[in-house]
């Protein structure tokens, strides 16, 4: 921006963005790789209790005697990797991919730079806080936390930390992004930037519910013991309601990072563009507005909500599915402008012609191949009285391992196949090794999922159960318990080389060759978006509203007809 | 996707060649398109598809029921005081069952073929789940409220009722969540069902 500006000048002062430089893009990206480092830390942990856990439904091996100096029992293991890798890796992994990505994308330095160390800080403090009890078996209570089961306070308060120091994340992106918008009221925000506040905006709306359960109910109980207040009591309905309002939207909170990598970074890193940037707006605000009023379709099985509440949450679940068939369409045809520009032909040869030798891009390409299985069983999840054959069996966890386990971490495995070392300055190690992870992961995954979603489907096998202990384990079984180990073998074959990858690429000084940056996909269309895609007050405003007609008569009643007839109860 | 294109705003028309780019309209290409009214109809056909499951064919889901202190549970006048296995016409049962960690209360209910049978449902301690395996009985069980659902059974066989939330267990203990289990008796006739079970 080099404007002239002469004495007498009469154009109304504008604030101008200051210049992104080498400095600023420093700090922001110390915190983003302090965040990476925490979140992969935390999912090599929880990944390993995930190996344990296969192996004793499959009666392979029952590891937890051996363990119990340090892990008491397999559903301490099943909480330590349920926390670790769907709360702890995803959010440091997301707020570290959003501190790096934001300021690039926006090119304009944070408003206030110290707040992504806070944010870092706080949610530090916060995942030591409900480590302790995590690890010492007094926070035995999975990472739905379902009251009156009832854990160490510290867990309850770790939680809420770690929630706040995302919250803290989003802070800093509004704060700059407003700045910006002063400094640029006639341009359209960057594509990645706008996504990354959405998701943050669509985060802290979603925080809310779970901010009320622990805040209202949980701590309390748990505080009431240790400083000597008699224990309010609680109502597990109102809870679990409160926690699903948070629950759901948590999936997306998952799945769009993942979605701006496919939408507005993949294409690049093929030679492809995006094909329709508008639209890819339209997605994002789309998720804002229907990812929240969305949470009875997990309590399709409870008592105390009326059916007619669940069919309404049922309807905007399939609204919160039509984004995502969009994506299918678009993000493809993003991919298929790169393949073609890269010599392919033909229908579907194409194919054979994109990026695979990348292994950042392979690894995302296959994560989107599992999500579309993924998808499909969600929607089937969704369907109110269908959810009834496979509700809480091992149908679920199939299925999810495909979404966030898939479509989400193996996408930002191949993120960080770029980012890491774009962080580090050094090679990765090495573009083969990685490769070899990526399409172990894929099959693995398949075959593993593949295994859980038909054990739950034919024999109603349950979820989050210590299957090989049971009296009730049958025979009939084995054929998908011997497909789930070989999937469990894969996927730890994949997983310890994806931690090898991360160690040796940041301790092996090998320097890059030329400089590695952020890819981003240019438009096919250079014509900047529709203004009504790029305002913020419908879809914010409209997705309040919707959280307030599809929440609030429920809730009303649901607070004023609560009884705390029950107390925190100590069950492992 | 009329919808989609709303028309183009005269201010920008008033500003030359230059500004009416940047209209109000979302353009959408020709394939685009398609795919968008596809997605659409395909939702609209899985609402429309699970509204009929549920009117016509009564596939429904738990609903309100009532709701009972855990407390009050061994209270002699509630049914939950004494649960089990209640005829209530020829053919037409009732089940008050109670899920606690960590067994069912009953644990083995026996029924002719062809029984339509009610479960009522509550927890006494902290939150349960059962499925009675192949059938669509399905329901979480939570302290202070009855799950209800009704099922028919037109097969004879021996069906599991599986805890399935997670409820606890300590280690080295015989019990636990992953023993929870009871198991219904579809039999032909009812004194042949002992015989199944062996």
């Amino acid at each position: 921006m080099s404007v002239q500006t002469f004495t007498g000048s009469v154009a109304p002062a504008r604030p101008v963005s200051p210049p992104l430089t080498a400095q600023h893009l420093h700090l922001a990206d110390r915190v983003a790789g302090w965040n990476i480092a925490v979140g992969v830390l935390a999912l090599s942990i929880g990944a390993l209790f995930g190996v344990f856990q296969g192996l004793e439904h499959a009666k392979v091996l029952d590891i937890y005697p051996w363990l119990q100096p340090v892990i008491k029992t397999y559903y301490q293991g099943l909480t330590l990797h349920g926390a670790l890798n769907a709360v702890v890796w995803t959010t440091f992994f997301i707020c570290g991919f959003f501190t790096f990505a934001f300021v690039r994308s926006l090119n304009r330095p944070y408003l206030y730079p110290k707040l992504n160390v806070i944010a870092f800080v706080v949610m530090l403090v916060g995942l030591l806080t409900a480590a302790v009890p995590m690890l010492m078996n007094n926070a035995t209570v999975l990472y739905t936390f379902y009251p009156p089961m009832l854990a160490d306070w510290a867990f309850y308060a770790g939680l809420t930390l770690l929630v706040i120091g995302s919250w803290i994340v989003g802070y800093s992106m509004y704060f700059t992004y407003y700045a910006w918008r002063k400094e640029n009221p006639d341009r359209r925000a960057p594509f990645i930037a706008l996504a990354a506040t959405i998701t943050m905006v669509l985060w802290q709306i979603a925080t809310l519910g779970v901010a009320g359960e622990i805040l209202f109910q949980l701590l309390p109980n748990a505080l009431a013991p240790v400083l000597g207040f008699p224990a309010p009591g609680l109502d597990p309905l109102l809870n679990r309601t409160l926690f699903w309002w948070f629950g759901h939207p948590l999936v997306y909170f998952w799945l769009l990072p993942a979605y701006i990598s496919w939408y507005a970074m993949l294409p690049a890193q093929t030679h492809g563009k995006m094909f329709s940037e508008p639209l890819a707006r339209l997605v994002f605000w789309l998720f804002l507005l229907f990812s929240t009023p969305v949470g009875f379709h997990h309590q399709y099985a409870d008592p105390g909500i009326p059916e007619i509440w669940k069919y309404i949450h049922m309807i905007f679940t399939f609204g919160v599915g039509f984004p995502s068939l969009l994506t299918a369409f678009t993000v493809v045809a993003s991919l298929e402008i790169g393949a073609r520009a890269r010599g392919g032909k033909g229908y579907l040869a194409w194919i054979g012609r994109l990026n695979w030798g990348d292994p950042s891009y392979a690894a995302q390409n296959l994560a989107m191949i599992l999500f579309i299985f993924g998808g499909i069983g969600g929607m089937i999840n969704a369907s109110y009285n269908v959810n009834l054959a496979v509700h809480n069996t091992t149908w679920v966890p199939g299925h999810f391992h495909l979404t966030v386990g898939s479509a989400s971490t193996l996408t930002f495995f191949g993120i960080l196949y770029w980012m890491v070392p774009r962080l580090t300055g050094h090679k990765l190690f090495t573009p083969l090794l990685a490769r070899v992870q990526a399409w172990t992961w894929f099959f693995g995954m398949l075959l593993f999922s593949n295994a859980y979603h038909t054990l739950g489907l034919l024999f109603s096998v349950p979820r989050r159960t210590a299957l090989g202990s049971a009296p009730y384990y049958d025979s009939q079984w084995n054929p998908q318990m011997i497909e789930s180990v070989l999937g469990i073998a894969l996927l730890t074959v994949s997983a310890t080389l994806f931690f090898a990858i991360m160690l040796f690429t940041l301790v092996v000084p090998r320097k890059l060759d030329k400089p590695v940056d952020m890819p981003v996909a240019q438009p096919l269309d250079p014509k900047p978006a529709p203004q009504w895609l790029d305002t913020w007050w419908p879809w914010l405003n409209g997705a309040i509203a919707l959280v307030l007609l599809s929440y609030g008569p429920m809730l009303y009643q649901l607070i004023r007809d609560a009884e705390f007839w029950s107390r925190g109860i100590r069950v492992w | 996707m009329s919808e989609l294109r709303s028309e183009q705003s005269p201010a920008g028309e008033a500003h030359g060649p230059q500004e009416t780019e940047q209209t109000e309209t979302l353009h959408i290409e020709k394939w685009e398109g398609i795919w968008i009214r596809i997605a659409l109809g395909m939702t609209a056909v899985f609402i429309l598809a699970i509204t009929v499951a549920a009117l016509s064919f009564g596939i429904s889901v738990p609903g309100v029921t009532a709701r009972i202190s855990p407390a009050a549970l061994n209270d002699p006048e509630n049914p939950f005081a004494t649960p089990g296995l209640r005829e209530l016409a020829p053919g037409k049962y009732e089940v008050y069952m109670v899920a606690q960690t960590w067994n069912f209360l009953p644990d083995r209910l026996e029924v002719p073929v062809g029984a339509e049978v009610t479960f009522y449902v509550t927890a006494r301690d902290v939150v349960h789940g059962i499925k009675i395996a192949g059938t669509n009985v399905n329901m979480m069980a939570l302290p202070g409220q009855v799950s209800t659902l009704k099922a028919t059974f037109t097969k004879p066989g021996v069906y599991n009722y599986i805890c399935h939330e997670y409820c606890g267990y300590v280690a080295g203990a015989p019990i636990g969540h992953h023993t929870m289990y009871g198991q219904l008796v579809v039999a032909e006739a009812p004194e042949t069902a002992q015989a199944l079970t062996e």
